[in-house]
């Protein structure tokens, strides 16, 4: 296909697009908040308004702000100005929000689009959540999607689009941070031959749902995504592991892949080029440890989901043992605006060694939580005092847990540190996969530790003996301090265990797991101590 | 036949390019305790007893898996691998129920030599005491005990790889996990299963067992196993 | 056309007449019997009959060529495999992070001591299972639960033991 077949393809379909249009998120946040009625409320009050011809109601997918939803934006394509945003919509409020297109008062609840918590956000990777409807080809081409993909093709030999991956500095964003150009160059050099790319959508981290957002709102982007990197690292199939918990995320999937399919996006011959790509879906059953590259492997296997010693590294012996490239969600998303936009616009957003944006799942205590883009390098307290608006009631905040089951806990009097993947380790904490959540002054951190340490030992797979058993004993320990019965020996004893857990564990289940234990105990030791048996807590 | 030279605990070793550390350090006659590895099976890395210091590198390797390169520095013993591997064997001991005294492999076991080799006399860790670990004596000629089993995966890996019956499995996860027969059947009553003992004899502990044999009794042909490994692949038919 | 069902009630004399083993046929044949499609096999036959009872297991082996211990083993691993039925509803209480900061451990413990069972169990009735899940994504409207598959936000322990009793009266 030639570069003006795509564009006239896009015109076609933003010929398709209405000047007004309605966008109602029909997420999972907002599904469970009631919004298909009002996604129904509102075609029937268009309807009845006789607005037919101009206006289309477009259901959405995640605009972010989950906790105020059902969540209903109006854009006019000729009247910039008519913006406009609601919250807690309900159904019996939908004519009047159609009638307000014609001047008259709108009963609904009108949101604030210039909030913080909207406007400190850069939209890279969600840009389109929430603009366009995730079950239509044509809207994601409308807004320029897939050309990325055609530019990669027949512009770029793969070695570019290595390079060009590699020069924007993009990091991994499962967690730990790795170089993607690195992890790309790495599968792109071995020898030619059957290779994979997997996309890892197994979001395990309790408190995150970035990945599931993205996959929601905007799943086309992550299939070129991963048709890209098929591209540039030669692998001609692609799996996405996607938890059996995220039900709509797979659904909007394979429609999505059907989709590409149907119009030779996907498939042999891909634009009438001579690259062939096709995407499979694999659907976990429920195991946090499929996150860990090899457990995911062997659990798109159809096995167990046990990891194994690393090296070899899945980029060399991966999936049936052949070199696999495995990228999380958000990584891919970014891979589009990179090629289209260039590295240097990529490299010139963020910090010295960690580039782009990060979408963090704003929870907990906080007033306005939900789904947030932002800059690398913006401060932890502008995340939650500005755009979350801090803690509800007056309360203060007492931490801020990165990372999940991985991270730490960042207390209060460093709110002023840069989110990156750098000040984050050094805090004791890590960027993790985006989960962020505000805890305040009435959060045990005790007990805090303890939740994450039974979330690990529920959670080992039980294949290595220091994670198996260390999180047992150390889940216990925790235990017996809030119980106040512990003694100081005891307290000695779960820090010994943390550090031979952290070094001797087999993966990085159990290698992170004693870093909540380890983070609380760095900041909140006399939490720690004040719990100990009195007549002991001297020795 | 390329050769990799390298230290371990500043001995100078020259072995086959490819081989691993814990090949290495056979040659070089150093021991590293191990408990999953099996000579004649494939390794998993899984009981961590193998972990050693490389110098320039900061994370433990596993000796059982990493291959050595050229002018590697291998530290085996330090004090600390000491404390972790002795944390190790105790926290085997606190998990499981591991009575010697009655024991059929009393003083035939893996899991105690490795407690003396460790220098453990008792463990620093709370008992578990699990209850749901049980007995299985359904099998004509063997039984398993899985209070007395450490989960080091031999049974499952002889038996699928060189019996190639795959009667075993691990079943479950964490802490609950165990290895089962079938569809975590009595074993008597797994078809697969040809009697061939090979995890009898696979087995460190007293868990799996012939029948008849009492406390301190046991006694298992561990070589025989890598004997006929070695006579599948080479044709060698004598020991 | 022969289906594999019918090839096995011609082998075995206890034929299987139970429909819902057409369903599994259909799934294991679709993906070429495979054996790394077990995963998803496993899904479609806990869909069919609720949960993974012996024989479907023995069956899902047989036909995907795989060892009996293995299959267990991977049933077994994986949380959302039951091998056990479950009851006629399904109440599910997150405990993710963010819903635990916002009290779904105490929403947990009062509906364990109201119906007196602890997650993973069915009451009495066989009306309702209560499980936890860790995280089900709906971060934003902690707490949140799900009833028999459709997720409600903004929960607390009257709203759910309201609709857990709901569920018991209906029987």
């Amino acid at each position: 296909m030639e570069w003006a077949e795509l564009q006239e393809w896009a015109d076609q379909a933003r010929q398709k697009r209405k000047n007004i249009r309605v966008y109602c998120c029909t997420s999972t946040g907002c599904q469970a908040s009631n919004s298909p009625a009002v996604k129904k409320a509102m075609d029937k009050a268009v309807k009845e308004a006789n607005l037919g011809t101009e206006v289309q109601v477009v259901s959405v997918g995640c605009m972010g702000f989950c906790g105020q939803g059902p969540i209903v934006e109006v854009e006019n394509s000729q009247d910039p100005n008519h913006y406009r945003l609601y919250e807690q919509v309900t159904p019996e409020q939908a004519p009047s929000i159609i009638k307000g297109l014609q001047g008259e008062i709108v009963t609904a609840t009108p949101g604030n689009p210039n909030h913080p918590f909207f406007a400190h956000q850069l939209q890279i990777v969600r840009e389109h959540s929430g603009q366009i409807d995730p079950e239509s080809i044509e809207e994601y081409l409308a807004v320029g999607g897939y050309q990325g993909l055609h530019h990669s093709l027949f512009e770029m030999s793969p070695e570019e689009v290595v390079q060009e991956i590699t020069r924007s500095g993009l990091r991994g964003r499962g967690g730990a941070g790795f170089p993607t150009g690195l992890k790309w160059s790495t599968v792109a050099k071995m020898p030619p031959g059957q290779k994979y790319v997997i996309c890892n959508a197994d979001e395990g981290d309790p408190g995150a749902f970035m990945d599931r957002s993205v996959l929601e709102s905007d799943p086309h982007r992550i299939i070129e995504g991963m048709a890209i990197a098929g591209y540039a690292v030669g692998a001609d199939h692609g799996y996405i592991y996607v938890r059996a918990e995220y039900p709509l995320a797979i659904s909007r999937l394979e429609k999505a892949i059907k989709q590409a399919k149907r119009n030779n996006v996907l498939g042999t011959q891909i634009f009438g080029s001579a690259i062939n790509f096709s995407v499979e879906i694999r659907v976990g059953a429920g195991a946090f440890v499929c996150g860990e590259e090899t457990a995911l492997i062997a659990s798109v296997s159809g096995g167990r989901g046990v990891p194994r010693p690393r090296p070899p590294y899945p980029a060399v012996v991966g999936l049936y043992g052949k070199p696999t490239l495995i990228n999380n969600v958000e990584t891919l998303g970014n891979i589009a605006p990179i090629i289209t936009k260039g590295a240097d616009w990529y490299a010139s957003i963020g910090t010295g060694k960690s580039k782009g944006t990060k979408i963090f799942s704003l929870t907990g205590n906080v007033i306005y939580n939900g789904l947030i883009e932002v800059p690398m390098g913006i401060t932890l307290r502008e995340i939650v005092e500005e755009m979350g608006g801090g803690v509800p009631n007056g309360g203060q905040v007492k931490a801020v847990q990165t990372g999940g089951p991985s991270g730490g806990c960042i207390p209060a009097d460093q709110l002023d540190i840069s989110v990156d993947y750098e000040s984050l380790s050094a805090a004791g904490s890590m960027m993790g996969s985006g989960g962020m959540v505000v805890m305040d002054q009435d959060t045990s951190m005790v007990g805090v530790a303890k939740y994450y340490m039974e979330f690990c030992q529920e959670e080992s797979c039980g294949k290595c003996i220091p994670c198996r058993a260390g999180t047992v004993q150390m889940y216990d320990l925790l235990k017996k301090l809030l119980a106040e019965e512990a003694t100081a020996a005891d307290l000695a004893q779960l820090q010994e265990l943390c550090d031979m857990v952290k070094a001797t564990s087999l993966c990085g289940l159990g290698q992170t797991s004693p870093n909540p234990v380890l983070s609380t105990l760095r900041y909140f030791e006399s939490e720690y101590q004040d719990l100990l048996q009195p007549a002991m807590s001297k020795v | 036949m390329a050769v990799t030279t390298l230290t371990i605990d500043e001995v100078d070793v020259a072995v086959e390019a490819g081989s691993t550390i814990l090949q290495a350090s056979q040659e070089a006659e150093i021991r590293i305790p191990v408990l999953c590895h099996l000579e004649g099976v494939s390794d998993v890395g899984a009981c961590r007893l193998c972990l050693v210091e490389v110098e320039g590198i900061n994370k433990l390797l596993p000796a059982c898996v990493t291959e050595v390169s050229e002018e590697m520095k291998v530290h085996t013993n330090t004090p600390r691998l000491q404390e972790y591997r002795k944390m190790i064997v105790e926290m085997l001991f606190a998990e499981g129920n591991h009575v010697c005294a009655i024991c059929v492999a009393n003083e035939n076991c893996e899991l105690q030599d490795l407690a003396v080799e460790v220098g453990m006399d008792h463990t620093r860790f709370s008992y578990r005491f699990p209850t749901d670990r049980d007995v299985d004596v359904s099998h004509e000629r063997f039984g398993i005990d899985r209070n007395r089993c450490v989960l080091c995966t031999r049974c499952v890996r002889v038996c699928d790889e060189i019996e190639g019956a795959h009667v075993w499995d691990v079943a479950e996860r964490g802490e609950v996990c165990k290895v089962v027969t079938g569809l975590n059947q009595p074993w008597g009553e797994v078809d697969a299963c040809t009697a061939c003992g090979k995890c009898v004899d696979a087995c460190p502990t007293g868990a799996i067992f012939r029948k008849g044999v009492t406390v301190a009794e046991m006694e298992r042909d561990r070589a025989k196993l890598e004997f006929l490994v070695t006579a599948r692949e080479k044709k060698e038919w004598t020991r | 056309m022969k289906t594999a069902s019918q090839e096995t009630e011609t082998k075995q004399p206890q034929k299987q007449p139970d429909k819902r083993f057409r369903v599994l046929d259909v799934t294991m044949k679709r993906s070429q019997y495979q054996q790394d499609s077990l995963i998803e096999v496993l899904h479609k036959a806990q869909e069919a009959f609720g949960y993974l009872e012996e024989d479907v297991l023995a069956y899902v082996a047989k036909h995907l060529k795989l060892p009996l211990s293995r299959v267990y083993g991977v049933a077994t691993f994986y949380h959302l495999f039951m091998l056990k039925p479950g009851g006629a509803h399904t109440c599910v209480v997150c405990m993710g992070t963010a819903c635990y900061v916002k009290g779904s451990d105490k929403i947990l413990s009062n509906l364990e001591k109201e119906f007196q069972i602890t997650a993973g169990e069915t009451t009495a009735d066989g009306q309702v299972s209560l499980v936890t899940a860790r995280c089900i994504g709906a971060c934003g409207i902690a707490p949140a639960i799900v009833f028999d598959g459709t997720v409600a936000g903004q929960q607390n322990s009257e709203s759910v033991s309201k609709k857990l009793h709901q569920w018991q009266e209906e029987k």
